[in-house]
């Protein structure tokens, strides 16, 4: 087991609700950890439900569902950016 | 190189006054600035923007790094606020120096381009009847093709 930060933005971090967490995990990928996170509690759940409208970012790099984690000390999901 | 996180305004002619200045072998100054518009009803209260801090900049700053190796860049500026914006206000700007115009020109759209899809902000309506957040928009997206 290791600890992470998750951070959620936008309307995960409302449906979620905290903006960030420290989550002891033993998933080696941000997929697995979404399945630990989704099986804990129905807000979870519902704010993973479809990871095609989620964007993810490990260690402030955008990435894919099925990177690498290991050594990771943050991950962060939110919808598709909407800046400009 | 300039990036600017803030939640304070800015001025848009101060700041493209500074950024024009002492480029002595730049013949081309481009700036873009980004407003907060109201919809056609007219019932935009405010605009809040959110945004990852520490992401933040380091995605604009690759971004704008990008844009200069690219385009031969002599300089490169992008301010971005967050925090409650209301119509009228700016939200963003960009600018870009190069010797001539067509790569000055060509860099601010790759810049607002990036920066639309690929930099962490979170824009969330507030209506006079409730708010909601903006959607990301496939055409944003699809402006990116464009660059590959």
């Amino acid at each position: 087991m290791k600890m992470v930060d998750v951070l959620y933005f936008a309307w995960v971090r409302e449906r979620i609700g905290v903006p960030k967490e420290a989550v002891e995990t033993s998933a080696a990928t941000v997929a697995e950890l979404v399945s630990e996170l989704s099986a804990r509690e129905e807000r979870y759940a519902a704010a993973f439900a479809d990871t095609s409208a989620l964007r993810v970012a490990v260690d402030q790099e955008l990435t894919e569902f099925d990177a690498s984690i290991t050594g990771a000390r943050e991950v962060a999901f939110f919808p598709p950016m909407t800046g400009g | 190189m300039k990036i600017s996180v803030q939640s304070e305004a800015f001025d848009l002619g101060e700041e493209s006054t500074a950024f024009a200045k002492g480029h002595q072998d730049q013949g081309a100054v481009v700036t873009f600035t980004g407003i907060v518009r109201d919809n056609s009803d007219g019932t935009l209260e405010k605009m809040t923007i959110e945004h990852y801090p520490g992401m933040t900049e380091k995605a604009l700053t690759e971004i704008a790094d990008q844009a200069v190796k690219r385009w031969s860049l002599g300089d490169a500026l992008v301010i971005h606020r967050y925090g409650d914006l209301v119509p009228g206000e700016m939200i963003m700007m960009v600018a870009t120096a190069s010797r001539h115009r067509k790569n000055a020109f060509e860099a601010a759209e790759y810049l607002m381009d990036y920066l639309k899809s690929r930099a962490p902000f979170w824009k969330k309506e507030f209506l006079k009847d409730g708010a909601e957040w903006v959607d990301a928009k496939q055409e944003d997206e699809d402006s990116l093709t464009r660059w590959k």
